[in-house]
């Protein structure tokens, strides 16, 4: 029996998987797209957003321009914005980014010094237009805080803990000067 | 009960009577031939269809995933989609390739596998034609697929096709004399070459498989039928990813489903001989003759698609040495312990008969051992260090 032995076993094996296939879920791996889909997980990194924290006007991005010149491909477009006078302010007027540029590397959320981009968990995004439909303005960049929150938990309650951080500083050192 | 079993004949000969009524007596003969020649020539296709889809989903689940199931509901349409596919392909035929065979191969080739399910009983009285050397028959059709293999690789006019049909042409004219040796000991004892007649002597629950050379020789022909199928592990004529498909490279389109219809449709008519010839047919106690048929014939494709999904193909020179150098003397062993059986009273002759079959299959096992050279010894080689 030892010449034929192996091929028993063999069969045994692949007899097990097909009856445990319908039984266990670790004998039948595969999720069936786009009815089920596997759980999203926290690091993963996909096109940016820009975030606002309580209205879309509120948004952190002061336009300062450093995503813009660190991205590789340079798919970033910013253009400050400035009030009536012709001063320049704190905001963005124009943030496009082209999404059939951008290569999801990420450099632009690493850089940001005010915590104003971060990386998206999107990717059903398949569009018919390359110019028309796949480059994206500042109005469809704009996610709250909230959903932040939602996709990237652990990231944004860091990033909260060291907003109200400096906001207690600033508080306390307005206080201290008004003193 | 008996109506359940007896459905189809009612069925036919209510049909028979119903059109006897318009019809003159002479055709009533045609129309009975019809009748069985347009049942099997409707379930011969629809069976190959269906098997098509239930080999992929049992591959698939032996491989921890679903098979086809986007298609139908459990991708019952499947087949449907696939045919629709190939009928709506080119058909490309190499420039220099002999037009006139490879026109004929795919279409002949289909002849032998719907010429066999005229000979097998489906159930009690259900058989197309009752021939009297009907197992006779079905060994001769299973015999003229090969040539059609060669012609197919001999027309394709491409090196690789041809070597993929010579060694098809090898493999099935070396796995037939096995294959006829291990039904000669069902004829000794049945006394007959008609697959209703070899059915009925199997009556109650001593089905052949039940002896000792009833199970050597089960076991024999089952191999050998595997191997004229050309199904894993013995597919090295189409050897899918080695020589790109074999024999039928040069094909597309409905000439390649015409080759994949003929070796499903063997692959059930060769399930359906065994069941017959060796697992008794439609006979078993309680349900349905053809119930029971099919349950066995299915249960042998089942064994045959799990065969398929667990072992790797033979190599060519693995093949002939198991054909002829292991099954065809144990054929000849089989043989003559079912004359010993036959002669010899119970019970002495289950244990001569076992005991003869242990001591060759011993035997052979010893023979055919695989020699595993011995380690070099090497000499002069290294400097003295």
């Amino acid at each position: 029996m030892i010449f034929g032995l192996g091929v028993l076993k063999g069969m045994m094996v692949t007899l097990k998987n097909f009856v445990l296939s319908y039984f266990t879920k670790e004998r039948l791996t595969t999720v069936q797209y786009p009815e089920e889909r596997i759980p999203e997980k926290e690091r993963f990194r996909n096109f940016p957003f820009l975030i606002y924290d309580e209205k879309p006007e509120d948004l952190r991005c002061v336009s300062c321009d450093i995503c813009a010149k660190e991205c590789p491909p340079k798919c970033i477009t910013i253009v400050r914005d400035s009030d009536e006078q012709g001063k320049p302010l704190k905001r963005p007027k124009v943030f496009d980014i082209d999404f059939s540029i951008c290569m999801n590397c990420g450099i632009c959320e690493e850089v940001c010094p005010f915590d104003a981009i971060f990386m998206d968990h999107e990717f059903e995004l398949a569009e018919y237009g390359r110019f028309e439909d796949l480059n994206y303005h500042k109005d469809d960049l704009l996610k709250s805080n909230e959903y932040f929150a939602k996709i990237r938990p652990q990231d944004a309650a860091r990033i909260d803990a060291k907003l109200r951080e400096k906001a207690k500083l600033k508080e306390t050192e307005i206080r201290g000067h008004n003193t | 009960m008996e109506n359940a079993d007896q459905i189809f004949v009612i069925l036919k000969r209510s049909l028979m009577t119903w059109a006897g009524v318009f019809l003159p007596d002479w055709s009533l003969v045609f129309l009975s031939i019809l009748i069985s020649i347009g049942a099997i020539a409707v379930f011969g296709p629809v069976t190959m269809m269906y098997l098509t889809l239930l080999e992929r989903k049992l591959v698939g689940r032996i491989q921890n995933r679903y098979g086809p199931n986007r298609v139908g509901f459990w991708g019952l349409l499947q087949p449907i989609a696939d045919g629709i596919k190939m009928l709506t392909k080119e058909d490309i035929i190499p420039e220099k390739a002999d037009r006139f065979a490879h026109f004929l191969a795919p279409v002949v080739i289909v002849i032998p596998a719907l010429l066999i399910f005229s000979v097998i009983p489906f159930g009690r009285g259900m058989v197309a034609v009752d021939l009297s050397i009907g197992l006779l028959f079905f060994l001769a059709l299973s015999s003229t697929t090969t040539i059609w293999i060669f012609v197919a690789a001999w027309g394709s006019r491409n090196k690789f096709s041809l070597l993929g049909g010579m060694r098809a042409v090898a493999q099935m004219i070396s796995y037939e004399i096995p294959m006829v040796l291990s039904v000669v000991p069902v004829l000794i004892v049945a006394g007959s070459f008609s697959t209703v007649a070899i059915v009925e002597a199997q009556s109650g629950l001593n089905w052949f498989v039940f002896t000792p050379w009833g199970i050597a020789g089960f076991l024999i022909f089952f191999l050998t039928g595997v191997a004229e199928v050309n199904r894993t592990p013995f597919d090295l004529p189409e050897g899918e990813s080695e020589i790109v498909a074999g024999f039928h490279t040069e094909y597309s389109g409905m000439k390649f489903a015409l080759f994949y219809m003929a070796e499903f449709m063997n692959t059930f008519s060769i399930s359906a001989i065994v069941a017959t010839v060796y697992l008794g047919g439609w006979q078993g106690p309680w349900l349905p003759s053809w119930v029971w048929f099919f349950a066995k014939t299915y249960a042998l494709i089942f064994v045959m698609m799990w065969f398929r999904g667990t072992l790797p193909r033979l190599r060519v020179d693995q093949l002939m040495g198991f054909a002829w150098k292991f099954l065809l003397p144990l054929a000849l062993v089989n043989l003559l312990i079912a004359g010993i059986w036959t002669e010899f009273k119970t019970p002495a002759n289950n244990i001569v008969s076992s005991l003869i079959l242990f001591a060759a299959l011993v035997i052979l096992y010893w023979a055919n051992r695989p020699e595993i050279p011995k380690k070099r010894v090497y000499r002069y080689a290294y400097a003295d260090e």
